[in-house]
């Protein structure tokens, strides 16, 4: 299958700290991948460096998207090239409405921004500063409507299921699956997925092809996404360290 | 008077003077224009309404120099002030019967055509009791001219429940040298929204509105948005007096460095009990080569008085830049879209044509790097 994008011995600083610790991955068109790991594990700064914010310092390796090296490129021509982020945490953006946004993300695609907003009942936050005095859900929503209307190839989801009550977490996950396009399981896909989540709550609403877990800025083990996570349900991410998959998947790597 | 084409202006001034509302598509109860000393067009649209040039209006009215002519500035405040005494070229004189509410914006225009020009202009607006006025003042000097100077005095009247919404939109040239002098008062359950707007570059502007609110219930709000570029100089300030029972006042500016200097000076006095009075000032530093002054001042003279203020003066956050570049803006565009939404102020009270206008304003400005 055709690989959207790829991740080669990844060595990332922030401020002179190592945050990611020779990362490889390959994501190919039509796949979502999950990255379990715990606070501070590396997670998000791998999801930013993909997105190409500055701080991160790629130190060593490369990033491949569509077959093209873009490792050095700034986060809006990567962003122009199909890849898209949902924020864990946005910030708000005094006296810009999210109308004003989703009109720059819909530019060139021409979607119906009003349509797209009522289909998720949001209508009524479009001439709203953007973030401002949103909660969790409402977030997590203004962030996926941008990228629907963005309508990227490669969707980065960071922690999509956090301060989100079970209420919202219907509809976010139904805004998800359009964006990966797995509304329908029949269809072949065009659109692939990152998402971290450091509870995995998220594959009860997102189904993922393939689950890591990322320790200490390191990918310990690769494989089936529910399996991983029920390990670490049952183990916790401290176990992951002495797993004996753990052998398994350096073995892989070196081969 | 009111045949501005004989004025020979060329395509690009009339291009101007149209994006400062001068723009026959656009509904308006009058207009009035002034280029140079000379008030060219004075034209009203509903009976009972009085726009008249000031000397004219000096002439005809004995009670104008007598009650309202000099009664809230004076003469000697400064020279630029005892200039515009002694050798007043014109100005605007506006007169709104009791009960009449406008419904649309009375448009007036000064303009500078003439190199070194030094205008002078006396303008007198009174809104008698629970009239209505939305007045909007477009100021401008020719795109080409190396240097003018614009002096203007107004003495604003809100009687009884009167209420006159007042925007102010500058678009003077780097070598021009502004001096607004303006004088308020508001009575009893009146409403003054002052909004200013200065977009361009400018040599040196120097402004502090007066405003008294003298009767009950009085309100008072004063907007200024302004972007402060290299070499030039800008200290707009206001000051309002709350003199009565439950009078309230708000200040509000907000201020754009691309260099030179800034001076936002803002006061509220408390000389009665029972008043409220918010001061907010906010600047964005866009440069390392300009000075930004935030001054805000609260006097109280009772204790039963709400009086509050916020400032902040810093650079852009880089993560909201960010986050605009995550959604596929260059790093300029996403700078351009911050700018734009910190001087998008939402202003109370005034019509949504007129906030069009502002916006339109701040869209032409082409605001960004």
């Amino acid at each position: 299958m055709k690989t959207l994008l790829e991740i080669k011995d990844l060595w990332v600083e922030v401020e002179g700290r190592e945050v990611l610790k020779g990362i490889s991955l390959k994501i190919p068109v039509g796949e979502t991948h999950v990255i379990f790991g715990k606070n501070g594990s590396g997670k998000t700064s791998l999801l930013m460096t993909i997105m190409g914010f500055p701080e991160y310092r790629v130190k060593h390796g490369q990033i491949i998207f569509k077959g093209k090296d873009i490792t050095h490129l700034p986060p809006f021509e990567r962003a122009r090239k199909g890849i898209g982020i949902m924020f864990q945490r946005p910030p708000t953006v005094k006296g810009v409405k999210l109308r004003d946004i989703l009109e720059l993300c819909a530019k060139h695609n021409g979607i119906k921004i009003e349509e797209l907003a009522m289909e998720f009942g949001f209508e009524h936050f479009l001439d709203r500063e953007i973030n401002r005095g949103f909660s969790g859900g409402e977030i997590k929503k203004s962030e996926l409507l941008q990228l629907l209307l963005q309508d990227p190839d490669l969707v980065l989801l960071d922690e999509p299921e956090s301060g989100v009550d079970i209420e919202n977490m219907q509809l976010i996950g139904k805004m998800i699956k359009k964006l990966l396009q797995k509304e329908d399981p029949h269809l072949p896909r065009q659109k692939s997925g990152l998402v971290i989540t450091h509870t995995g709550f998220i594959l009860q609403y997102v189904t993922a092809d393939l689950g890591y877990v990322i320790i200490d800025g390191e990918i310990y083990c690769q494989g089936n996404p529910i399996e991983i996570f029920e390990g670490i349900q049952k183990y916790g991410y401290e176990e992951c360290k002495k797993c004996l998959k753990r052998k398994k998947f350096l073995q892989l790597e070196v081969e | 008077m009111n045949d501005v084409k004989k004025l020979s202006l060329s395509k690009e001034e009339e291009e101007l003077l149209k994006l400062l509302g001068l723009d026959p598509s656009l509904k308006r109860e009058g207009e009035f224009l002034q280029i140079d000393g000379r008030a060219v067009r004075c034209q009203k649209q509903v009976e009972g309404l009085e726009i008249l040039p000031i000397k004219e209006a000096l002439q005809k009215y004995e009670w104008l120099e007598k009650d309202y002519y000099w009664k809230l500035l004076t003469p000697g405040k400064d020279e630029f002030t005892k200039e515009v005494a002694e050798n007043l070229d014109d100005g605007y004189f506006i007169r709104v019967p009791a009960g009449l509410k406008l419904v649309y914006p009375i448009q007036a225009c000064l303009y500078i055509h003439t190199k070194d020009y030094r205008q002078k202009v006396h303008n007198i607006v009174i809104v008698e009791e629970g009239a209505e006025l939305n007045l909007i003042t477009s100021c401008a000097v020719h795109p080409h001219i190396s240097s003018a100077l614009h002096i203007g005095v107004s003495e604003y009247y809100v009687k009884k429940g009167g209420k006159l919404t007042y925007t102010m939109l500058h678009m003077w040239g780097e070598k021009t040298q502004v001096r607004p002098g303006t004088g308020v008062i508001v009575e009893e359950g009146g409403t003054f929204i002052s909004t200013y707007v200065s977009l361009s570059p400018v040599k040196d502007l120097r402004t502090s509105p007066i405003c008294r609110l003298t009767g009950k219930g009085a309100k008072a709000s004063f907007v200024s948005i302004v972007v402060n570029h290299p070499n030039s100089y800008v200290d707009v300030g206001g000051e309002v007096f709350l003199e009565a029972e439950n009078t309230n006042a708000e200040i509000i500016s907000r201020t754009v460095i691309y260099g030179g200097e800034n001076i936002a000076k803002s006061r509220i006095v408390a000389k009665a009990p029972k008043v409220r009075g918010h001061l907010e000032c906010e600047g964005l530093m866009l440069s390392d080569n300009g000075i930004m002054r935030a001054i805000p001042e609260l006097d109280s003279h009772f204790s039963d008085v709400e009086l509050t203020h916020e400032a902040a003066v810093g650079k852009i956050a880089r993560e909201e830049v960010e986050y605009l570049m995550a959604r596929g803006l260059s790093e300029d565009e996403a700078t351009s879209l911050i700018v734009k939404g910190f001087l998008t102020v939402k202003i109370e009270g005034i019509s949504p044509e007129l906030q069009k206008q502002i916006d339109k304003a701040l869209e032409t400005a082409k605001l960004g790097f």
